[in-house]
């Protein structure tokens, strides 16, 4: 036991931080900066499905803001429609994760290389800002719900508790919701990845024809991973559009997918911390521009992707890694008797 | 009688108006190793490609003990038992050579049995120095033996090698022969070779490709003297 939480040393540090961020950071914070946290929180668990399904699955997802976008829209239309907030949440996870499996059945079952993979969801973004985007006007609604068009949705319901409809969670409730889902993915998909399928899915990014020769089907793997980055986008999704009780065709944009992609080279693909604080830090960045008139946001941004890709193309996590791992204790196998192994080793 | 382990059918491909592989009907029995060479151009890379399930036939059929497997996926035709090494070798460059063979090994086996497999192919092939690396930082010969693990972890019913001389030193090739002699020992082969000297030390049954067709089958000796055979490909020099 305490062998095992040593070897995961790093992942036992990860849990205390974020459990004692959930418990304090209310205590510390103003409503206004708790409410700020809580959707840089959102945006973290947004980055940790791109991360998933393109660090590790090896999809390169350009228009990863679909699922999001979607899991928004559903959540918003179905719980304006029901009143209540569990059903609209699991529908706003199922339905991208749907969406994800149908479109990943035709790409990885259709062998389409991966740039066209890039083209295609992201044309799939684009084609839902357009279309969500040109339905404003009273004749566009889904049961009760207005889609609205540009004008987006407001008045979208918080989230209640289950089961009882009146009771919905107050910012306090809302930001430990948001942390404990973060710890949630980030958590399972570490265990995700130790298992056997996530373990062949990183092969597959590496070496998709290898795979198959083994007897692994690579398209499998790769339509159940990116089902799952779509199943978590959209969760991120849900919490967004209840975050703010609002959501807008701008969700969709390209802006919103390229965001995704800087939070992942900035933190580094290939691993779950990277991206996942990136996204927090770069959120809160743009934010704190945006109170300034001097530069633009999205030009800060840019500059920022620029210097990642020309001077640290592995991203923030892996160069920090390596520049700590002398530091820190490190879950090492056993060295091995290499130099008689490679001496009696001739056939 | 039982039936051939491998065996094609008039297996034909065509690429656009060119015959790569021409009406070619070819067998292996049970714990044979066979080579296959041939001058470039002669069809047998593609031959080998069509066996994997790489590349679908125009016409004809593969069987595999008997069971058609011509229109079967890659991943389908690996998991009835056939082992692949390629030309260039197909690794995954980003992990170590642990967890390479672990990948191969974790299909057929559970967490401790596929751990012990791993150990064995390590030994087997004195991986050892470089278990914990990065293979995309090894040398081309151990990313070879490295790919002849990946192949050994699953322990197939037939392997097949595509050129597993390519690139190496002379001290490599001898213990990459050597290897090959002994996995013979309990594996059919087939192998792909360019290599004569090569061939010299590891052959028995060779098979001959000349313009998509098989030219000759017969062992090495009745190869290496027949005058068709030297023609084509070997030339005097080798022959004499």
């Amino acid at each position: 036991m305490i062998k095992a939480l040593y070897g995961n040393w790093g992942l036992v540090a990860t849990a205390l931080v974020g459990f004692a961020l959930m418990v304090g950071l209310p205590n510390v914070l103003d409503l206004y900066d708790l409410l700020q946290v809580t959707v840089y929180i959102i945006y973290a668990i947004l980055a940790l499905s791109l991360a998933f399904i393109w660090g590790y699955g090896g999809i390169l997802c350009f228009g990863h803001s679909a699922f999001f976008g979607l899991g928004a829209y559903t959540y918003a239309i179905a719980a304006i429609n029901m009143g209540e907030s569990t059903a609209p949440m699991a529908m706003a996870i199922l339905l991208p994760a749907a969406l994800a499996a149908a479109l990943g059945y035709f790409m990885f079952y259709g062998r389409i290389s991966d740039v066209y993979v890039g083209v295609i969801t992201l044309t799939l973004t684009l084609i839902f800002y357009n279309v969500v985007n040109s339905t404003a006007g009273a004749e566009y609604h889904i049961g009760r719900a207005l889609i609205g068009g540009y004008n987006g949705i407001p008045n979208i319901p918080s989230l209640n508790f289950p089961l009882s409809p009146d009771d919905a969670l107050d910012p306090t409730a809302m930001f430990v919701l948001c942390m404990a889902v973060l710890m949630i993915v980030y958590f399972g998909l570490h265990g995700l990845l130790a298992t056997r399928f996530g373990r062949v899915l990183v092969a597959v990014r590496e070496n998709e024809q290898r795979v198959e020769f083994l007897g692994y089907d690579a398209r499998l793997h790769k339509l159940v991973a990116f089902s799952i980055g779509g199943a978590i986008a959209g969760l991120a999704g849900c919490l967004f559009a209840t975050w703010g009780n609002y959501v807008s065709p701008g969700i969709f944009g390209v802006q919103q997918s390229a965001q995704i992609i800087i939070w992942l080279m900035v933190g580094g693909a290939g691993t779950l911390l990277g991206p996942m604080l990136s996204a927090m830090a770069l959120s809160w960045l743009t934010a704190e521009l945006g109170t300034q008139q001097f530069v633009n946001a999205g030009a800060v941004l840019g500059a920022i992707l620029l210097v990642f890709v020309l001077l640290v193309p592995r991203g923030m996590a892996p160069m920090v890694a390596e520049r700590l791992v002398r530091w820190l204790p490190a879950p090492r196998r056993p060295a091995r008797l290499t130099h008689e192994l490679a001496q009696k080793g001739k056939v | 009688m039982s039936p051939p382990l491998i065996q094609t059918r008039g297996l034909t491909k065509n690429f656009g108006g060119v015959q790569a592989v021409r009406d070619v009907d070819f067998s292996l029995a049970e714990g044979e190793l066979r080579c296959l060479i041939g001058p470039n151009g002669a069809g047998k890379s593609t031959f080998f490609k069509l066996l994997t399930g790489q590349l679908k036939p125009t016409s004809g059929s593969v069987l595999l003990r008997g069971k058609e497997i011509t229109r079967l996926h890659a991943h389908e035709i690996a998991r009835l038992g056939i082992g692949i090494k390629t030309q260039v070798p197909s690794v995954f460059n980003g992990l170590s050579t642990h967890d390479n063979l672990w990948i191969a090994a974790a299909r057929h086996h559970g967490r401790r049995a596929a751990a012990r497999v791993v150990e064995e192919q390590i030994e087997r092939l004195a991986l050892g120095l470089f278990a914990d690396q990065p293979v995309g930082q090894l040398a081309h010969g151990h990313r070879q033996w490295v790919e002849l693990g990946l192949v050994l972890c699953g322990d197939p019913d037939l392997i097949l090698l595509d050129e597993p001389a390519a690139g190496l030193t002379e001290e490599e090739r001898v213990r990459t022969a050597a290897l090959i002699r002994d996995i013979n020992r309990s594996h059919p082969l087939i192998v792909v070779e360019h290599d004569m000297s090569f061939i010299r030390t590891i052959a028995r049954h060779i098979t001959v490709f000349d313009r998509g067709t098989i030219l000759m089958e017969g062992d090495v000796g009745q190869v290496f003297g027949n005058q068709a055979v030297r023609d084509v490909y070997l030339g005097k020099r080798v022959a004499a």
